[in-house]
């Protein structure tokens, strides 16, 4: 069913009866063209664009919780494409495109809203990085802008200005970016992908892989033997336990990264912040919560729960940046599970086994590249070659000493 | 209007009245009162607005499970928005205003959503707000979120002082009511250290709010005398208002002290609240149960209550909630209210026992309760006239804090509810209520039982003492979750405006998992958590979908158990104190002279040091450069990381962590040494001397000489164990400076005791010497090109020596310069730093590849010869200056040839640093460019598309002043 | 997190700094290995859901490197060693 405003309103005029389920609860076939492993924010798109995009059908998405319950439901939903490298800068580009038309695309309302993100400088040399960066920004195509100290005091005049241990010398802007309701993503190409006949399959846990001569066959799951032609695995801090099936090591550690939201309140930051002298980044949801976050815990976790020290080094970088939330209450934090990969940039690849699939390394920036990643991944599904905004996300990057590594930190995942 | 609703009794000081303002109106209550129960005693049970219907709400509760009754506290700097008026303590001269209401709480403008209720169901803006496309950040989300949010943030910076604290105990004790004390008794006896906190500031619990008896006597009075004795124990420590808020690992746990939140403003020298770190042993969760209510329609209006905090506000603060008093029930509990409020005088008009087949179905009153219709179990209904009632539908086991772990909390049909699971956080035992156990009696002895437990454990021995005599009463509940009747909406969340229609569309749309239930509603995610309601909107899910309430499953909760300021999170670490600030030893020389000082990583450098008649940093930065490179000039390098490295293998050791070879410099010389990362790109750079046979000195960059020093320690312990080197940090033991320009020898002849002249101390010379007999390394190193020196004395004699060198090489009209001049000069000359050791570089991109030797095994020498890596056409280290020598540079623009376009594939690379060189008289900057050991010569732009600059430049050598170093070895 | 350092007892991991697999001990000879050896050294991980060996350095504290058996699903710690002991357990010496 398509939803419009006219049909909200026919609807609350006739007692909401006539909503239809947003997907179903199919059983599994025997076999399929296609299978996603991975029912978050990844998994899901990348189903919907093959159906959409490239007209391949008998696809199944396998889920071993609830759908969108991975980092796509846990995240602090920023949406950008404020990259350097060549390698990235083309594919977030093309995501946050993606995002632009995506409501409209897929028929629901995710409120993708570009209500923009700056990163503040406090030192010279940010300074002089980030205008490396906006420059390699708008010879991509995207959109950035370098803010002096007192374009940033007009946006927020209640930052600290004037008391700080490293101040505020200016920001790098991108207008385009923003937050999306991250929950509605995954319910919209959920519905998507369920509307285009793609099978959904909830509870459903890989706990093996076939593979024969080299060629993969189906997966095991705790609903028995599922077969596919070609198995595309798309499962972000489970990545390594997944692809260990296949006998495969990845370049890839998980770790905990968690992230918080405050008690609602009335508008106070209308953008994205990041504070560039501390770990702090920030928005405001619809809903009023401050969304907020800082680094990883730091250590190899699954356990999607972290620990006082970064929950505190993040509240310090808040009030060292904003004073005026002292009062203000943090409300609930979680967990996630982050696949850091070796040099903080994801893969979109084949592997060794003929017809597996991987997608994943997408550290805690894989929101933001939803679209694109299931585009790409897509791509590289249906037509066994890596889309053009993608062609750097490979595995043997790292043997050739091609890395995309934005922050110059090396294999150390935990420092991406 | 004065205290209308007071009644006898309670733990109040009726001697003290205390005033205090709500919405501008004045009251008064007593110490003891919450400002909820002081409301309530002034006849107000109007106390704020839900968050999406904007219904007028009163308290549901008693205490921190508050949904509806949300103010903002307070004002400027200090206000504090959603503060739940149900555990806000009353202090004379308190204000509050109701909040998410305009223009005033009795009449809300925005109250017209309730009217289109039908409009706002869940989830209903997924589906609409589309078209057209531009309108949403344009028009819907600015109304959305203008309407949307609480409280309101004054955006004053919070005056108020907050601290950490960190505590050790063989047992923490969650929660003192009966379980709790029992608990904190038993071990405290057995000698054990105990901590036992509680987030009310009156300990007891359950016990204040009740009338039975315990050991004999009032349960209130009992409570005062186990806590009398614990506070005679040495080994216990009672910790009033401090909410444990999450269990962490390995019996860490966080918890917050509201020290001065009972007062109006923090007295002298105390912080607002205190964060707790409690290192425990064992630890024991006490934190007893909640109650939740029965959702039916318009079961939210201001006089609707839980029944036990209808009892508590008679019973501890001798507050009638109204004059006509109704009980919905479906278990013992609820009766338990009925019978104090009469007991207490309240007129109780009807008591509705679900049991018995009867119900609420719908209630009247806007602004507060006026009626309630009842329908009994013949089915017939009949209205009466009420201004309160209470509602019980049983109780929820407090399982929260043993759920932080992820341990899912299994499902308990005597009670009704959801009780601890297994897999709860290592050393955390449950008792009591929040075990399941909601008798008295169970309470006291499960408390016992857990405390002689955890000290078992811990290998002490505390004994059983009889307990004292309790009620110990079956709940008796028959769970009623919703009332079928009627169209109207039944709310679950209150605060958040979730009813039961919601959870039937949410199922009607398959958003049946509990995840999404939660999700697509907002079910639970309002400040309290869904405390009272999350249990009623998974019952209502299982029942539409025909599914137990454990098949349907359960949502963890998260930490914090309440809330928590930012502010306390934060600590002391705000403002200056963000993070410590390390002071160079010419840091008050430099403050003397009015110097510029930047934050690099935690010091503070001296940037420039003007001198008077410079308006502009460029004029005194020019001046330092050009009078250093004239005669001399000083600058505090102290910040460089310096190790000292020492053992028979030391040269072997150097060899492997750096690219190039040290084992072969000759004792008393120094060399320039790339420190690769395994990845092969470099890491750091720096000068090493060789100060005896195993002996030598590192020196690291500012930036890097904490993890530097972490990585030669990882080398020298895990991949060379048995190597004889030994590794010591001297950053903090050495002042450094740099002593350079054509009369630096000069200068520094008149200061130090030995001959330092060119035989005797040649270019790249090193050692150990004396400065007026004090002892002091000397090493001929160059950063600025010019004959240099660094010279390093211990520490507390920095500021000495630069002095002493100012004053006794006056002569030479000597200079002090900044990080800027350094800047400038290094730059002169080539010399990479932060722009260009960018973590993201090879050697060969820096032009310096051939020092990576091949002929030894270093750190990053194999992974550096990858194919990516040692591309004809790679970036490469140039200098840069502009055609016209007016025209500007900017770091960060991007290389294109003449004429291309300024798109991705024409990108020719960037640059690094740029400066003002007063010798060359133009801009010049350092910049890696695609092949740019091959374009020296040519001409290229310079564009900073973001500035709307571009440039034409030359593409110079690195080395662009004195580029054969003669000025080196002068 | 709470590490029983092997020499100082029970410390706050907050003193710690994490580097990650214990298999970093195991880096190979650059005279003998190649590319390949370095990168599979370097880049990839087991990274194990459950018991994980991996490297802690006392930064604020004796400066040692310590192997800590951690499991990654319940933070659960089981054995803490000093690094160079693990080391010249699998033969590394200079």
């Amino acid at each position: 069913m398509r939803y419009s405003g006219f049909r909200v309103i026919k609807e609350a005029l006739t007692g909401h009866k006539g909503w239809k389920p947003v997907w179903h609860d199919p059983t599994p076939q025997a076999d399929y063209d296609y299978i996603i492993v991975g029912g978050g924010g990844h998994g899901l798109a990348t189903a919907y664009y093959l159906a959409k995009e490239f007209g391949q059908a008998r696809i199944a998405v396998l889920e071993k919780g609830y759908l969108g319950g991975g980092n796509v439901g846990r995240n602090t939903t920023i949406i950008r494409s404020n990259y350097l490298l060549d390698g990235n800068e083309p594919f977030y580009e093309f995501s946050l495109k993606l995002w632009e038309g995506l409501e409209q695309d897929f028929n629901y309302n995710a409120m993708v809203s570009q209500r923009g993100i700056i990163n503040l400088i406090h030192t010279d040399a940010q300074r002089d990085a980030f205008t490396r960066r906006a420059n390699a920004m708008i010879m991509h195509g995207a959109d950035a802008e370098i803010l002096s100290r007192e374009d940033v005091r007009k946006l927020y005049p209640w930052l600290n200005f004037d008391n700080s241990r490293f101040p505020i010398k200016g920001a790098i802007a991108q207008r385009r970016g923003g937050t999306v309701r991250h929950d509605a993503v995954a319910w919209g190409y959920a519905r998507g992908a369920d509307m285009r006949g793609v099978d959904l399959i909830q509870n459903c846990e890989v706990t093996g892989m076939r593979i024969e001569n080299g060629r993969i066959l189906g997966v095991e799951t705790n609903r028995g033997f599922i077969g596919a032609k070609k198995v595309g695995v798309a499962v972000a801090g489970s990545s390594s336990k997944v692809m260990a099936h296949a006998g495969m090591r990845l370049p890839i550690e998980s770790h905990v990264l968690q992230a918080f939201v405050s008690e609602g309140l009335k508008p106070l930051i209308d953008g994205v912040m990041t504070f560039g002298a501390g770990h702090f980044y920030v928005s405001q949801s619809d809903k009023g919560g401050l969304v907020f976050g800082g680094d990883i815990d730091g250590y190899n976790s699954y356990a999607q729960r972290g620990n006082l020290p970064v929950i505190e080094d993040v509240a310090e970088g808040g009030m060292a940046l904003m004073p005026a939330i002292g009062r203000v209450r943090l409300l609930r934090a979680w967990g996630g599970i982050m696949d850091m990969s070796m040099d903080g940039s994801p893969i979109i690849d084949k592997t060794h086994v003929e017809g597996l699939y991987f997608n994943g390394g997408w550290c805690y920036g894989g929101f933001k590249a939803t679209p694109a990643s299931g585009w790409c991944f897509a791509h590289l599904l249906a037509k066994d070659e890596p889309h053009k905004t993608a062609t750097a996300y490979r595995f043997d990057r790292f043997l050739k000493g091609r890395m995309i590594d934005e922050k110059g930190q090396g294999a150390t995942p935990n420092l991406h | 209007m004065s205290q209308s609703h007071r009644i006898a009794g309670g733990q109040i000081e009726r001697s003290k009245t205390l005033r205090f303002h709500f919405d501008g109106l004045p009251y008064q209550g007593h110490p003891g009162d919450t400002l909820a129960s002081a409301l309530l005693a002034n006849g107000v049970q109007l106390m704020g607005r839900s968050f999406k219907y904007h219904r007028p709400r009163g308290p549901l509760s008693a205490g921190s499970e508050e949904p509806n009754a949300l103010v903002e506290l307070r004002t400027g700097g200090r206000q504090e928005p959603n503060t739940r008026a149900t555990v806000a303590e009353l202090y004379d001269g308190l204000e509050a205003k109701s909040q998410n209401r305009w223009p005033s709480l009795r009449f809300d403008a925005m109250g017209i959503n309730d009217r289109l209720s039908t409009f706002f169901a869940a989830g209903f803006y997924y589906k609409t707000f589309m078209w057209p496309k531009s309108f949403w950040e344009k028009l819907y989300e600015p109304i959305i979120r203008r309407a949307a949010g609480l409280g309101s943030v004054s955006r004053e910076e919070d005056p108020d002082e907050y601290e950490k604290g960190f505590l050790h105990c063989d047992l923490l004790v969650i929660g003192a009511g009966p379980a709790g004390l029992m608990a904190a008794l038993t071990a405290g006896r057995a000698g054990a250290r105990v901590v036992l906190a509680d987030e009310d500031f009156r300990m007891g619990g359950r016990l204040n709010a009740e009338t039975f008896a315990v050991g004999g006597k009032l349960g209130a009075d009992w409570a005062a005398g186990v806590l009398a004795e614990l506070s005679t124990l040495p080994n216990v420590r009672l910790m009033v208002r401090t909410t444990v808020i999450g269990a962490f690992d390995h019996g860490i746990y966080g918890a917050v002290e509201r020290v001065s939140d009972h007062l109006a403003v923090p007295m002298a020298g105390k912080p607002r609240q205190v964060l707790w770190r409690i290192y425990s042993k064992r630890a024991i969760l006490a934190a007893g149960a909640t109650e939740r209510p029965i959702a039916f329609e318009n079961n939210d209006r201001p006089g609707i209550m839980l029944a036990g905090s209808l009892r508590a506000y008679a019973n501890r603060w001798g507050v009638k909630a109204g004059e006509r008093v109704a009980v919905f029930t479906n278990n013992d509990d609820g009766l338990r209210t009925a019978a104090d409020l009469k007991a207490k005088g309240l007129e109780v008009v009807a008591v509705i026992d679900s049991r018995d087949g009867d119900e609420v179905i719908d209630t009247k009153g806007k602004l507060g309760l006026k009626s309630v219709t009842i329908r009994d179990s013949a089915g017939r209904t009949r209205t009466i006239g009420v201004d309160a009632l209470g509602v019980s539908g049983g109780w929820n086991p407090n399982v929260n804090v043993h759920s932080h772990h992820r341990s899912r909390p299994v499902w308990n049909e005597e009670i009704a509810g959801f009780v601890p699971g297994a897999d709860g956080p290592t050393g955390l035992l449950v008792a009591g209520a929040a075990a399941g156990g909601l008798s008295t009696h169970a309470a006291l002895a499960q408390g016992q039982a857990q405390a002689i437990a955890a000290l078992t454990d811990l290998g002490k021995t505390a004994k059983a003492d009889s307990l004292p005599e309790a009620e110990d009463a079956p709940v008796r509940v028959t769970p009623l979750w919703h009332v079928h009747h009627g169209k109207g909406r039944a709310w679950i969340d209150q605060q958040n405006d979730v009813t039961v229609k919601d959870v039937k569309l949410a199922h009607q749309e398959n958003f049946s998992s509990v995840e999404h239930l939660k999700r697509y509603t907002t079910l639970g995610m309002a400040t309290d958590q869904g405390k009272t309601g999350n249990v009623i909107g998974l019952a209502v899910m299982a029942e539409l979908t025909g599914r137990s309430i454990p098949e349907t499953g359960t949502t963890i909760y998260r930490p914090p158990y309440t809330p928590v300021a930012m502010g306390t999170l934060a600590g002391r670490s705000r403002g200056t104190e963000f993070k410590p600030t390390r002071l160079t030893p010419s840091h008050h020389w430099a403050v003397e002279q009015g110097a510029f000082f930047v934050e690099v990583g935690m010091w503070l450098r001296t940037q420039w040091v003007p001198k008077s008649g410079e308006t502009e940093w460029r004029q005194s930065v020019d001046r330092e450069v050009l009078a250093t490179r004239k005669s001399v000039g000083i600058c505090d390098v102290t910040t460089l990381g310096k190790i000292d490295i020492q053992g028979t293998d030391a040269g072997a050791f150097l060899d492997k962590v750096y690219a190039n070879t040290f084992s072969t410099v000759p004792v008393g010389k120094c060399r320039y040494g790339l420190v690769l990362r395994e990845d092969g790109m470099v890491f750091d750079d720096g000068t090493t001397a060789r100060m005896g046979e195993n002996e030598y000195v590192m020196t690291t960059t500012t930036a890097n000489a904490v993890t530097v020093f972490r990585h030669l320690e990882f080398c020298r312990q895990c991949l060379w164990p048995d190597m004889d080197v030994q590794l010591i940090s001297t950053t903090e033991a050495w002042a450094q400076f740099s002593v350079a320009g054509p009369n630096a020898r000069k200068l520094l002849e008149k200061v130090v005791d030995q001959d330092i002249s060119d035989a005797a101390f040649p270019y790249m010379g090193a050692g150990n010497i004396t400065v007026g007999g004090l002892r002091a390394r000397l090493f001929r190193i160059s950063f600025s090109g010019e004959l240099a020196y660094e010279i390093a004395v211990p520490t507390r004699y920095g500021d000495a020596l630069l002095r002493e060198m100012l004053a006794k090489g006056a002569e030479f009209d000597p200079v002090v310069y900044g990080t800027e001049a350094l800047g400038v000069m290094r730059i002169e000359k080539g010399h990479v730093a932060g722009g260009e050791l960018n973590g993201q570089s090879t050697a060969l991109n820096m032009g310096l590849g051939k020092m990576v030797s091949k002929k030894k095994d270093s750190i990053g020498m194999v992974l550096s010869q990858r194919e990516g890596m040692v591309e004809e056409n790679g970036y490469r280290l140039v200098g840069v200056k502009p055609v016209n020598p007016a025209a500007k540079l900017v770091a960060g623009s991007h290389f294109l040839e003449i004429g291309a376009a300024p798109v991705a594939a024409n990108d020719g690379g960037w640059l690094t640093s740029k400066v003002y060189s007063p010798h060359l008289g133009c801009d010049i900057a350092l910049g890696y460019l695609k092949g740019g050991d091959k374009k020296i010569g040519t001409r290229m732009r310079a564009v900073n598309l973001v500035g709307g600059l571009d440039t034409e430049v030359e593409i110079i050598s690195p080395h662009m002043f004195d580029p054969e170093g003669e000025r080196l070895r002068g | 997190m709470i590490i029983h350092h092997p020499i100082l007892g029970p410390r706050d991991a907050q003193e710690f700094v994490y580097l990650g697999d214990e298999s970093l001990i195991d880096r190979p000879d650059g005279m003998t290995a190649g590319i390949e050896a370095f990168h599979d050294y370097a880049y990839n991980r087991d990274n194990p859901a459950g018991a994980h060996r991996e490297l802690w350095y006392h930064e604020q504290g004796d400066r040692s490197w310590l192997v800590v058996t951690r499991n990654t699903v319940t933070h659960e710690i089981t054995k803490v060693e000093l690094a160079r002991d693990v080391a010249r357990a699998k033969g590394r010496t200079k």
